[in-house]
């Protein structure tokens, strides 16, 4: 089993010898299943891209509609993703640093966006900020939802966690001796937070960054409800995607589609680099 | 910079980690704190530079009572036993680090921040290696740009908490060697802990014996070897046997029995000697007991001996004894210390 | 005066009381406003009109089609990415081999892809305009807006859960183990099932959680192939959605309720594996 697996012509191994069996069977497997669910229809949807030549994609992608829906999308998966960085970060240290009543249950609501289903959340949202809402009543007569800055709430509930997560154990490694070095060498508080914790921070919190933002930008379902969906203000693009859908422009909706996974790409891309980067120069220390 | 420290208490959590803890620190001195681990030397130390704060006493730095200046005012500079290095810095960032973030007035301008931490590398033998991040380095080289970073702030005094603990034997050796020129050079008043007698026997100008949050004994190392002033030092520096005796106008007994040694005063207690401070004898008058083990020891042998103990577990003791000496395992051998001490019970 | 110093005294690597009450009262204003209220909220609408209207949104046919077809849904797609994490995680973490930081990130891929994109692909890839969907359909098979084009884009979405769990875990394992095992004279299924399993059992109950509460949760790509026929193709979160768009508010709530209540017993459990096998159990992002 195993040895049917190892393509051993001239010397090239695609593994390293082992006596443990079934590699053949799972990665087989797994290649299959993974091209079966994933790559081929991902394939499938470049192959009717290509189809329609770089002038017809062009042409849909400078529709002004489009445009303005991945400026929207864009723009506030960018701005949550900014606010998350901040009060990640902070929740992130409130959470590691401090012990106060309630610390544990707080911890585990962070991960409350991953697991509720973003309808729900969606009709939430919207029920929460709509003007006559719990707290959209507040802001009245400024409106929060049926606005761009609704989507960006709802953003920033879904990448919270992402920032959180991201950060919350390279803050538990932190050795406080570190800042103690500090101290002794006349750094303040605020020195010490802002010039030696922050920097050893910065890859963890672009990471954190970057996983908010790329999920923000296809976010869907706890959006649409909070948007209101006025095309060129407050349409996102995953919702330009299902209109042009409905209305059978599969051309329209391809375009859109592939243009935001490229996009999404890109961003594992950065996250993969900033990762190896910060292991080369800091260690994993 | 003199420092004072008298009678500190540290508790935490009720546990008194350091328990009426006095010392003079001379200026300009090297001085080791040497103890087992867990005798509170890291949290001296720390208490010396106001990472932490006494339960009760008082720290004076010259004149000054240091409990009215903070970490950050004290200007010491402390070299923490895995370095506590700024990993995302470069070598010259971490040596700069001390200049940098002081307040404007007092910060010096950059061509004179960059010019110190180029001294100090050429000081700590780094030049070079301004660039390198910590983890591109080996760990003696982390040792010495901690140091160098210590350094760049002018402290007035120099703590250093188990500065060759991560190292190698032989990268140790030669650290020692230089730590102690680098001191000769500068001049600083240094405090250094470690758990390694040799390391502060060789280094220091006095040595602080620590055991169980107490100072137990200072002073130079032919003070702490030759006349430990406790138990705990005898037996802690160097080799030592210890034997329950007692004495009775003025010769000692063990068992009862006279063992051809004499004391001044009556009393009861435990007889301390060292392995080498032994004579092999025929009188009758001696320790006696059975040889267990015989190994070699550069010139000379060491026997390890048991001395029965009406049936209970017998004493352990070791002596030295000459190469060609009639010491045979099995056989029995009869011995009186030359020098001893009797720490009274 | 310095007794008043003393009593100031902090370690450095420390924020003073106030500092602390500052931050610690920011941030939970911070989550009230983006967590707890939201999720407050929809119990609050859906008991506002008392627990018999409650009672009967969810017994209404059209609502307990839905929470049918999310069960049946969930029921398949989640022993689906079961099998493929073991799978997947068992090449990884056991073998060397080329190219398998590569393959690691293909399996992270839907993570990173819209939802609506991961339902878009099936939409193309067996829609009326394909090769593949005229073809099933001559042979009465259905996939878009039906049953399996729903359970396809499932599969997609929930794809990376159990294994992006079980790969770190097996992988600070080691092989260990299992050649202790094979010298002993297990055969390979032995090994996987008496030291294997075990070793992973509580990492893959996690996997296993949060993958079946994504999938009964999932809405952006389901709601592309499903066609939201109503008592048919309709799952949870779409019937959700049509009844909040009718202004049926209540109703919309009192299955939205479910749903929240499942994700609240999947951190629950989560919190109770982390605290009783360590954080090792279960850890990871998603
Ligand atoms: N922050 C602390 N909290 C509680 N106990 C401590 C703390 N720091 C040190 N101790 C205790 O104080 C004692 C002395 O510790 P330390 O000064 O680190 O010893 P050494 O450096 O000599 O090995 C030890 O028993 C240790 O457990
Ligand atoms: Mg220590």
């Amino acid at each position: 089993m195993t040895a049917s697996a190892t393509a051993s012509s001239a010397g090239w191994r695609l593994k390293q010898p082992s006596i443990i069996p079934g590699f053949g069977l799972t990665l087989g497997f797994s290649l299959a299943y993974l091209s079966l669910i994933i790559l081929i229809p991902i394939a499938g949807l470049l192959w009717r891209t290509a189809e329609l030549g770089w002038s017809g994609f062009f042409a849909i992608l400078s529709d002004e509609r489009t445009i303005r829906a991945l400026y929207v999308s864009f723009g506030t998966a960018f701005i949550a993703a900014l606010i998350n960085v901040v009060f990640g970060t902070l929740l992130a240290w409130v959470l590691t640093r401090y012990r106060f009543p309630g610390r544990r249950l707080i911890d585990a609501m962070v991960d409350l966006p991953f697991a509720l289903p973003t309808a729900v959340a969606g009709i939430a949202f919207a029920s929460l900020y709509a003007p006559n809402g719990w707290i959209g009543s507040l802001f009245m007569p400024f409106r929060i939802a049926f606005t761009p800055i609704g989507i960006v709430i709802a953003l920033i509930f879904i990448g919270l966690p992402f920032v959180v997560r991201t950060v919350q154990p390279i803050m538990e490694e932190i050795d406080k001796e570190v800042e103690e070095a500090a101290a002794t060498l006349g750094a303040n508080r605020f020195q010490t937070i802002f010039n030696v914790l922050l920097p050893g921070l910065t890859p963890a919190i672009l990471t954190g960054f970057a996983l908010a933002f790329a999920r923000g930008v296809g976010e869907y379902g706890s959006v649409i409800f909070i948007a209101g969906n006025i095309p060129y203000v407050s349409e996102i693009a995953p919702l330009l995607i299902v209109i042009r859908l409905e209305e059978f422009n599969y051309a329209g909706a391809t375009a859109i589609a592939t243009i935001m996974l490229l996009i999404s790409f890109a961003m594992l891309l950065v996250i993969n680099l900033i990762q190896a980067w910060s292991r080369r120069r800091y260690g994993n220390v | 910079m003199e420092v004072k420290i008298n009678n500190i208490r540290k508790e935490f959590d009720r546990f008194a980690a350091l328990n009426d803890v006095s010392l003079n620190i001379a200026s300009g001195e090297l001085i080791a704190l040497l103890g087992p681990s867990g005798s509170g030397k890291t949290t001296l130390l720390r208490l010396i530079a106001g990472l932490d704060f006494p339960t009760a006493g008082q720290i004076f730095f010259g004149e000054e009572d240091a409990s009215r200046h903070s970490v950050q005012e004290r200007n010491v500079g402390f070299v923490f036993q895995h370095y506590a290095l700024f990993r995302h810095m470069t070598v010259a960032q971490n040596i700069g680090f001390g200049l940098k973030v002081r307040p404007s007035a007092s910060r010096p301008p950059k061509s004179e921040i960059k010019k110190r931490v180029s001294d100090l590398l050429d000081m700590v033998q780094l030049s070079g290696l301004e660039n390198r991040y910590p983890n591109q380095l080996s760990g003696g080289q982390r040792q010495r740009v901690a140091l160098a970073r210590a350094m760049a702030i002018e402290p007035r005094i120099l703590l250093l908490d188990e500065p060759f603990g991560a190292l190698d034997a032989k990268v140790r050796k030669e650290l020692r060697r230089w730590l102690r020129e680098f001191h000769d050079r500068t001049g600083h008043t240094t405090v250094f802990v470690t758990h390694d007698q040799e390391e502060a026997l060789e280094l220091a100008d006095r040595v602080v014996v620590m055991s169980q949050g107490k100072i137990e004994q200072v002073g130079s190392a032919d003070d702490v070897y030759d006349r430990p002033q406790s138990p705990f030092v005898f037996s802690f520096i160097g080799e030592s046997s210890h034997l329950p005796v007692e004495v009775k106008d003025g010769a000692v007994l063990f068992q009862g029995q006279p063992i051809g040694i004499s004391e001044g005063a009556d009393a009861a207690g435990d007889l301390f000697f060292r392995p080498e401070d032994v004579v092999l004898t025929d009188e009758k008058d001696a320790l006696f007991g059975k040889v267990t083990a015989c190994r070699r020891l550069a010139g000379t042998r060491i026997a390890e001996i048991d001395i029965a103990n009406n049936g209970h577990d017998p004493f352990h003791v070791e002596v030295e004894v000459p190469l060609h000496a009639p010491v045979e395992l099995g056989s029995e051998a009869r011995f009186r210390p030359t020098r001893w001490k009797i720490f009274r019970k | 005066m310095s007794d008043n110093r003393r009593i100031s005294f902090r370690n450095p690597a420390d924020e003073s009381f106030s500092t602390k009450l500052v931050l610690v009262a920011l941030s939970l204003a911070f989550l009230a406003f983006f967590l707890f209220l939201p999720l407050v909220s929809v119990f609050v609408e859906a008991f506002r009109e008392g627990w018999g209207t409650y009672e009967e949104a969810l017994v209404e046919p059209d609502a307990w089609a839905a929470i049918q077809l999310t069960l049946t849904v969930a029921a398949i797609a989640v022993p689906l990415n079961l099998v493929f994490g073991l799978a997947a995680s068992w090449a990884i973490a056991k073998f060397e081999f080329k190219g398998k930081a590569f393959l690691i990130t293909l399996i992270d891929l839907p993570f990173s892809i819209s939802p609506v994109i991961s339902g878009l692909v099936y939409v193309l890839l067996f829609g009326s305009g394909s090769l593949l969907g005229p073809w099933l359909k001559s042979y009465g098979i259905e996939i878009l807006f039906a049953v399996p084009g729903i359970v396809l884009a499932t599969v997609f979405v929930t794809f990376p859960f159990v294994a992006r769990e079980l790969i770190p875990l097996m992988q600070d394992q080691g092989t260990g183990d299992e050649e202790a095992a094979l010298s002993l004279g297990a055969s390979g299924w032995q090994t996987f099932w008496y030291v294997t399993l075990p070793n992973i059992k509580w990492g893959l109950l996690y996997g296993v959680l949060l993958c079946n509460a994504r999938a009964m949760g999932e809405f952006g790509a389901v709601s592309v192939v499903s066609g939201r026929i109503r008592g048919l193709t309709n799952t949870m979160p779409l019937h959700v959605e049509i009844l909040y768009n009718e202004y049926n508010m209540v109703a919309a709530f009192a299955v939205a309720s479910l749903l929240a209540l499942l994700a609240l017993v999947t951190l629950a459990l989560k919190t109770f594996l982390e605290l009783r096998f360590g954080a090792g159990a279960a850890g990871g992002r998603h």
